[in-house]
């Protein structure tokens, strides 16, 4: 086969050539728009309505809920009752809401503490979109006390962990090459976990979203792009060792803590608080691995003390900002969206770290199956399941 | 802040402290599962900062339980019917006399489709007869011979199946009355017995043609020619429409519905009389010297009972209406199962003025409408 030459066109008839298909698909759809060729179709149902909840705020002026209209046509809210009661609530803005649009609502509803609520907003064609407060807790609000509340809980349940599994890097230099293996695999193993623990999440999440957003599209392909975005940047000069790998992981593990970081910001909002300090201390234990993991690859070099701290900040620092952002602009959409970069990011490093540990061994592919790997891989995943046993509940 | 078992830490720092483990508890089990909840731990000190945690012990301005109402009016003229001169709109129809001397009254009722607003803003695709919700309050004399021209301009098969003495060709069900859209029946009988009872189409899905809006009262006043205890005569002459002894009556038709707006088997908004809160936003005038007469019918689906209970006062009950002594006196609240009716008879005349309060005790009825106030007056007021 040989290559096809084309005759070359002036820039002029190629600019022309690209504006008919243009000037056709405009001309069509005015004529659709215009003459409503399908009009025979109208059955005379009622448009289809869809009304999403995407945040909640419960305070001293009752309950306040910011709904997303989704449906065929712009919608009405025509009555809010709570607990099977008519209630008076205002609009903001008033008026029909378009598809796509927000809007919130504004119940001045005497809600009770610790107790459930049910709200339910009714259209104007009678269509009841319910929404279930199962706890209602004060929300928290934007203030500094509260803001340096959750920057602390977010440097537990991030920094520290992160920080005290690098504080094992002394102890691991020298480790020979069997222990090396043992200790890379236990990183792809606890990554293999968080990929399958947050492509879940990150799901379940982006049911609860609009279906304007196409959830588990959304997801998916969102997982992918950064997943490539990643790998592309990453092979920029050659694979990824060392202290980049390090930084790689820990961006990985950054943008998976600032997933968890909205998440608990929004729970933290929708009012599912309430628990001791044997959970907490459950989470440092299931996040102490991930320190280990960013410390495997520089086990071999002496990367500078600054280092390690800027590790630490990447891998941790994201759950002090997730929490803040998840407490006062929490959104299932953006939560599952931030989740699925996550998971991208934390593929990338399961293979950067599958292949650094790959390239380590001279017989490469048969070392994947050796005890020790698979036996690390296994005891990293089994760790990970274990430690989340404690604080799934 | 809880209870807690470390030992003595500077205290503000511990308060800090175990605030962020708290907080961070609450973190982790979020991130475990962001939505699934837990019920709240005692340990837990739910530390809003400055938070006034519990609502009624906050200042909420505009957070009285006076709140508890519908937003906006309903447009009763594009209804085309209003809740308030509904109470004492009586169809009493034509009437002539028949060769041996009876009265024939004549009513006409028309089957239309029309979509009514029950809420504000709320529309329902009612089935209607007469263009209204509910159906005419159709209102005749004991003995009469009465003469219904039913008409179906609605897009499904109707009937009109009335409670009360007649033959099983003019029952309003499937084979005797039942007629498709564009037809026209005629049904025929002798008014009896006397008391408050109802009417309603009866095509199948029964279910379905009830509660999209097809009934109405049809009420049969007793005569009193016919009795011979004078008491008795004095009461069904109380109750002639039109007699001097009924003039001085204040009567009102209710009737208790619902609608299941969303088609789910469950009722959105319950009324007396279609829409919710009607006689909240506009309270039905009682002038207190005079006595009450509510003609009260149920027909609300899916609820197996509806109630009446009157705030502030006592009431004598006939249920069904077929007897002049009451079936229960001195009582502030009757329950009516669906179909089930009654008059109830009251007298303001030795309260204050003031706005009494009346609406079904479900509570659950009561919020979602059905709900309303006597404003009752002297006539100077």
């Amino acid at each position: 086969m040989s290559e096809q030459s084309q005759p070359t066109r002036p820039p002029l008839i190629r600019l022309l050539l690209v504006l008919l298909p243009l000037a056709a698909m405009l001309a069509s759809f005015v004529w659709i728009a215009s003459l409503d060729p399908l009009r025979s179709f109208n059955n005379g149902a009622p448009p289809v309505e869809v009304l999403t909840v995407e945040r909640t705020i419960l305070d001293e002026a009752g309950i306040q809920v910011l709904v997303r209209a989704g449906g065929s046509e712009a919608m009405n809210v025509a009555q809010v009752a709570v607990d099977d009661a008519y209630w008076s609530f205002t609009q903001d803005p008033a008026g029909p809401i378009a598809r796509g649009d927000t809007v919130w609502l504004r119940i001045p509803y005497p809600w009770v503490l610790g107790e459930a609520h049910r709200v339910a907003m009714v259209s104007n064609t009678g269509t009841v979109f319910e929404h279930e407060i199962a706890v209602a807790v004060p929300t928290p609000k934007g203030s500094a006390g509260q803001m340096r509340l959750q920057a602390l809980v977010g440097a537990i349940v991030g920094l520290l962990p992160v920080a005290l599994g690098l504080m094992f890097y002394p102890a691991m230099r020298g480790l020979g090459r069997q222990g090396m293996n043992v200790l890379l695999a236990l990183t792809v193993g606890l990554l293999a976990f968080l990929l399958i623990d947050m492509t879940g999440e990150a799901l379940e999440l982006s049911a609860d979203a609009a279906a304007l957003f196409q959830g588990a599209a959304m997801v998916w392909l969102a997982a992918l792009a950064s997943f490539l975005l990643l790998m592309a940047i990453g092979r920029w000069r050659g694979q990824p060792e060392g202290l980049a790998l390090s930084f790689y992981i820990a961006l990985g593990i950054g943008l998976h803590n600032f997933g968890e970081g909205l998440a608990i910001g929004g729970a933290f909002a929708a009012g599912s608080a309430g628990l001791g300090t044997f959970l907490v201390l459950g989470f440092a234990l299931h996040n102490v691995t991930e320190g280990i993991g960013i410390a495997a690859p520089i086990l071999r070099i002496r990367p500078p003390l600054w280092s390690f701290a800027a590790l630490t900040l990447l891998a941790g620092g994201p759950a002090v900002l997730g929490m803040w952002a998840g407490s006062l602009a929490y959104a299932p959409q953006w939560s599952a969206l931030a989740l699925a970069v996550g998971a991208g990011a934390i593929l990338q490093v399961i293979v950067e770290v599958s292949s650094y540990l790959m390239r380590q061994n001279l017989d490469r592919q048969a070392v994947l199956l050796s005890p020790a790997v698979l036996g690390g891989f296994l005891g990293g995943i089994a760790f990970m399941y274990v430690t989340a046993a404690l604080i799934k509940v | 802040m809880p209870a807690d078992t470390a030992p003595s830490v500077d205290p503000s720092r511990r308060a800090l402290l175990v605030g962020g483990l708290v907080a961070a508890g609450g973190a982790a089990i979020a991130a475990g599962s962001a939505r699934s909840q837990s019920a709240p731990d005692t340990m837990a000190g739910h530390d809003m900062s400055a938070m006034k945690p519990d609502p009624y012990a906050a200042p909420m301005p505009g957070m009285a339980h006076g709140d508890m109402t519908t937003v906006g009016l309903v447009d009763h003229a594009r209804n085309g019917f209003d809740p308030t001169p509904m109470l004492t709109d009586w169809d009493t129809g034509t009437t002539e006399f028949l060769p041996d001397g009876r009265t024939l009254r004549t009513f006409e009722v028309d089957a239309i489709d029309k979509e009514i607003e029950i809420a504000p803003g709320i529309f329902f695709p009612a089935w209607t007869f007469n263009g209204r919700v509910p159906g005419p309050a159709l209102r005749a004399k004991e003995g009469e011979r009465l003469k219904i021209i039913f008409r179906n301009y609605g897009s499904h098969p109707h009937s009109m199946h009335f409670h009360g003495i007649h033959s099983a060709r003019m029952d309003g069900v499937p084979g005797a009355g039942l007629i498709g859209p564009g037809e026209e029946f005629i049904y025929e009988f002798d008014a009896k017995p006397f008391g408050c009872h109802l009417y309603h189409c009866h095509a199948l899905p029964l279910k379905r043609h009830m509660h999209k809006g097809m009934y109405g009262l049809f009420v049969i006043d007793p005569d009193p020619a016919r009795q011979t205890d004078p008491a008795l005569a004095a009461a069904a002459a109380s109750r002639a429409l039109g007699s001097p002894e009924n003039a001085n009556w204040q009567e009102m038709a209710m009737v208790m519905n619902a609608f299941d707006t969303n088609f789910d088997g469950a009722n959105e908004i319950y009324a007396a009389n279609t829409i919710g809160q009607a006689y909240m936003n506009v309270p039905i005038r009682i002038e207190k010297s005079r006595p009450v007469r509510i003609y009260l019918l149920n027909v609300t689906e899916f609820d197996p009972i509806n109630s009446f209970h009157l705030h502030a006062n006592f009431f004598d009950y006939y249920d069904t209406g077929t007897t002049l002594t009451p079936t229960q006196r001195t009582v502030d609240l009757i329950m009516q199962c669906q179909a089930q009716r009654g008059i109830l008879e009251f007298s303001f005349a030795e309260h204050e003025d003031g706005m009494y309060m009346f609406h079904a005790h479900q509570s659950e009825f009561t919020e979602l409408g059905w709900v309303g106030m006597f404003d009752v007056r002297g006539p100077e007021a």
